[in-house]
């Protein structure tokens, strides 16, 4: 499984995950604050130079994963535009771009591996109130192993549709693909017990 | 406990891979992802805690940066639009879904269903992401209901009733599987 995180190695790769997610949480706290078009703009430009600074070909990655936020910016710019509220719709937006492009960012630098760190340490309070957590650990392990299997599953369903109707897939695949979902969780279960199960030093 | 974990996640796993297929086109021919039907479905299906961890679990992993929503978005930049109240609001309208399932018997479950997706998957779902925009961007409630309910509004009833099918399909098929009655 690909995560969001780029190729393109950075300086701020080796960086602790809880910093970078830190300073994200103050700069989009102080980000929303900003009133002024000026600092708005100087927001918005200092973010796009943290992004030219690893070179040329972050810099292209980053703008790509900023595509999906066309839709909801020209969304904003027309009811703006419609409203009559021009200068008040330009602040929100660069403070809008700002926000995702350092969200991006952080989520290009860090590795998965490290965000599943962050998670089992959020998740550390649970532990104190007597909650497994490595239930949740072993849960995102299937996860991402099993992804792939769905997926290859699904083709296989809208393959078997198409070779039997003209018409294209329709949502009736989603029935048998549920229940593909609901048999291999049956199987993983009985896996899981068979290996000594979930957490083998708990009753259950 | 086994199977609730290989369940969550098996779910989880499905919400994935329903917005990572090609879109699923309706008889008239109007294409869906079937992602947002995949979060109503987790919680008819797996029942109201089960069913909020799955879709708790695929908001966890699609913010730790796995490009898991419709049309291979993720990351932490999703969740910055004055939208992501959709997000945080995913696990709570699997939970409400599921809830409604578990409590109302005695009727038809294609009924139950569909009604238990429009509770959560809309009314629940909506009484955060609507607010959640008007704070986030800020904006009035008017504009909140014209571009965050509105556009989405028509699709979600469509999804709402195909869960109501595929729910009530899978509790003729199998009744042992619907954990929400279990």
């Amino acid at each position: 499984m690909i995560s969001l995180s780029s190729p393109v190695k950075t300086r701020a790769h080796d960086w602790p995950a809880w910093v970078k997610l830190g300073a994200l949480c103050i700069a989009t706290l102080l980000l929303f604050r900003v009133q002024s078009h000026a600092v708005a703009a100087a927001s918005l430009l200092a973010t796009g130079g943290l992004y030219a600074l690893p070179g040329l070909r972050f810099l292209r990655i980053g703008i790509a994963r900023m595509a999906f936020m066309w839709p909801f910016v020209a969304v904003i710019a027309v009811w703006h535009l419609a409203t009559g509220t021009i200068a008040d719709g330009a602040v929100i937006l660069m403070r809008l771009l700002t926000a995702v492009a350092l969200a991006n960012l952080v989520t290009m630098t860090t590795k998965l591996t490290d965000m599943v760190g962050v998670i089992r340490w959020l998740a550390s309070p649970l532990r104190a109130v007597g909650l497994q957590t490595k239930a949740l650990e072993l849960a995102i392990a299937l996860v991402i192993r099993f992804i792939p299997v769905l997926i290859e599953k699904g083709q296989g369903l809208t393959m078997a549709w198409r070779a039997r109707s003209f018409r294209r897939a329709n949502w009736r695949l989603v029935l048998p693909f549920t229940l593909l979902a609901l048999d291999d969780a049956e199987h993983v279960a009985e896996a899981l017990r068979a290996r000594g199960g979930a957490t083998p030093n708990t009753e259950t | 406990m086994e199977r609730n974990i290989a369940m969550i996640a098996l779910f989880t796993a499905l919400i994935a891979a329903l917005g990572l297929l090609p879109k699923l086109t309706l008889a008239s021919g109007i294409p869906i992802t079937a992602q947002s039907m995949g979060i109503m479905l987790c919680g008819t299906i797996l029942g109201a805690r089960r069913g909020a961890l799955a879709v708790a679990l695929f908001v966890v992993l699609v913010a730790a940066g796995l490009p898991l929503l419709a049309g291979g978005r993720g990351g932490l930049g999703v969740f910055q639009s004055p939208w992501a109240g959709f997000y945080w609001g995913f696990p709570v309208a699997a939970f409400v879904a599921g809830l409604v399932v578990e409590r109302w018997r005695g009727a038809r479950m294609f009924w139950v269903a569909t009604l238990a997706a429009i509770i959560g998957g809309i009314g629940a779902l909506y009484a955060i992401a609507v607010p959640y925009y008007m704070i986030a961007k800020p904006a009035g409630l008017g504009e909140a209901l014209l571009v965050v309910m509105a556009p989405f509004m028509p699709g979600d009833l469509i999804k709402a009733v195909l869960t109501g099918f595929i729910t009530s399909a899978i509790y003729q098929a199998r009744p042992s599987a619907l954990l929400s009655r279990s």
